[in-house]
């Protein structure tokens, strides 16, 4: 019996291999490198690859990337400004999200439902950047969105011009889909004896609604803000095709740092502070909901 | 079933606000202006024919197609692998290493194409179409794994003990038995790979040097504005062709699960 636990581990082994050493070489290596790069300094000048000949002994282990991306103005600003529009599109994606989950599981009918599913997640499947191309024209100035409300007599609006906003309507547009998901799987799990129980002893709709379900589809709700929030701080292309020159985000800061001032070492500490802040949002999000998880038996 | 018509009404309004911009497409592919704005000036298809003339788009698409029908074959194969060592044998280690190949969905595209540039540079390594692939591969392979773990798991391990039982050596009943089940998991995940990579912009642009995929294309339009009407013809193909091979992904997706018996859940993603 013994043998055939060691050949399972081996068989299983064997098989992930391919893939766990791509995943290794592909994007374990590289973050290392980019990990080691920010806190990287050199002698006389900055710490970038390839390095110049003799330049290996003049590299010295430092934290002054890291100071300079907490205390210069540039970087705090971007980083804030990441984060302020991250947390307005997860509000406006989780909010517009929650009745759409809740019509589908409660009022479509089952043989229905995969169907709606499909139809929500369509648009996300098509490509971004014709997507991009399409909020443009209609942002811009004298674009759709002007047109239509030129029909009610309101000034041309050219919201294209405002940066973040522009960023914040086409993420959110984007991400639409990335929010049902998980609130409507969370709703599926929810015992609708329980629902019957709540208004049998009295409770109405509403009442139950708030007391039942809503708590039990919190850990959707949680799902959904992360998997919102986290790829639209670190989000590149949105910011560079609505913000312009004049709205950046910090990939677009990292993007500055690594090619155009090819300081590899800066950029690298900008893209490492930018993860970090992030990892450690979400833990304190999932710590401070945690009472919806373990409520579960 | 019962009726919410408030919620009914807010659903069809959330549809519109999704669809919107993408049915905006078509209606400006085949508008006379080089000004996309309302009011509509009539039918043409020239901007259709410029497409067609472009030799510019014809490279890159021809670029395009070598970068994503090679991801989506890697990828498949590799996320095989992975889902079937995950659902069918128990090994140490197992939690660790399914979580960092399933890690590129949450990480930023921006930090995956950055580092791999600088690990790229320092070796020296030329940036190409293949070097995209590397980066594709990466992204796609999420996707898969999470297709193929379904397609497996929903598979009884019976019929295969059943067919060792008779003789089979584990390669031909894994050929004979278990790959015809998950067949359908096998084209889904092909062709979401295949989406996913022909759409992808940010690796392709940072790890294609001079090879410029198709979304590299389109985004370098952008500085022309008499170029929009053309990219919206563009855009409109695409679209149609992202649409039909979900529908086919999705067709197939659901024959897996009807195949083995099981109750249908929901999409992918």
């Amino acid at each position: 019996m013994a043998n055939s636990i060691e050949a399972e581990k081996r068989a299983g082994w064997a098989l992930v291999s391919p893939p766990f050493l791509y995943t290794l070489l592909a994007l374990a290596v590289p973050f290392i490198v980019i990990v080691g790069l920010s806190f990287a300094g050199l002698e006389g000048g900055r710490a970038r690859v390839p390095l110049a000949p003799g330049d290996a002994e003049k590299l010295y282990f430092t934290f002054e990337n890291f100071a300079r991306v907490l205390s210069e103005p540039i970087y705090r600003v971007v980083l804030l400004r990441s984060l302020i529009i991250a947390v307005c599109v997860t509000l406006a994606t989780v909010l517009m999200a929650y009745p759409i989950a809740y019509f589908v599981s409660f009022y479509v009918a089952p043989s229905k439902k995969a169907l709606w599913i499909f139809l929500i997640t369509i648009p996300f499947w098509t490509s971004y950047i014709i997507r991009l191309a399409l909020w443009r024209t209609i942002l811009g100035y004298n674009g759709i969105f002007d047109n239509f409300v030129g029909i009610f007599g309101i000034e041309p609006m050219n919201l294209l011009s405002n940066g973040a906003l522009a960023i914040t309507i086409t993420l959110s547009h984007a991400f639409a889909p990335f929010a049902v998901l998980p609130i409507f799987v969370a709703l599926e799990k929810v015992d609708r004896s329980l629902l019957e129980a709540g208004q049998d002893l009295g409770e109405t709709r509403w009442t139950t609604f708030l007391r039942v379900t809503l708590p039990l589809s919190m850990p959707g709700v949680m799902a959904a803000v992360l998997i919102v929030f986290i790829p639209v701080v670190g989000d590149y292309v949105t910011a560079k095709l609505m913000g312009g020159s004049t709205t950046p985000m910090i990939a677009n800061l990292v993007e500055v740092e690594m090619l155009k001032k090819r300081d590899h070492a800066m950029g690298s500490a900008v893209a490492v502070t930018a993860m970090a802040t992030v990892a450690v949002i979400s833990i304190l999000f999932v710590l401070l909901n945690r009472r919806f998880i373990g409520s579960k038996k | 079933m019962k009726s919410a018509p408030g919620l009914r009404s807010y659903a069809i309004l959330y549809l519109v606000f999704l669809y919107g911009p993408i049915l905006i497409l078509p209606l400006f592919a085949f508008n006379n202006a080089t000004v996309v704005s309302f009011p509509l000036s009539g039918f043409t298809t020239k901007w259709f024919s410029e497409m067609m003339a472009d030799q510019a788009l014809w490279r890159a698409l021809r670029t395009s197609l070598q970068i994503s029908l090679s991801t989506a074959v890697i990828a498949t194969a590799l996320g095989v692998m992975a889902a079937r060592a995950a659902v069918r044998y128990r090994w140490p280690g197992k939690p660790g290493v399914m979580g960092l190949i399933l890690l590129p969905l949450v990480l930023p595209e921006i930090i995956i194409a950055m580092s791999m540039l600088i690990v790229l540079i320092w070796l020296g390594a030329p940036q190409m179409w293949f070097t995209v692939i590397l980066g594709h591969v990466l992204i796609t392979l999420p996707f898969s794994v999470t297709i193929m773990t379904a397609a497996f798991q929903s598979i009884d391990v019976s019929f295969e003990e059943a067919a060792l039982d008779l003789g089979e050596t584990p390669i031909s009943s894994f050929r004979l038995i278990t790959l015809p089940l998950v067949m359908p998991g096998i084209i889904s995940s092909f062709l979401i790979s295949f989406t996913i990579s022909i759409d992808e912009y940010i690796i392709a642009n940072f790890l294609g040097g001079n090879d410029t995929a198709l979304s590299v294309y389109i985004y370098g339009q952008f500085r022309f504005p008499a170029k929009v009407p053309m990219v919206l013809a563009l855009g409109t193909c695409l679209v149609a062709m992202s649409i039909l091979l979900l529908t086919i992904a999705e067709y197939f997706r659901r024959r897996g699960v009807a195949r083995v018996g099981g109750k249908d859940s929901g999409g992918f993603l």
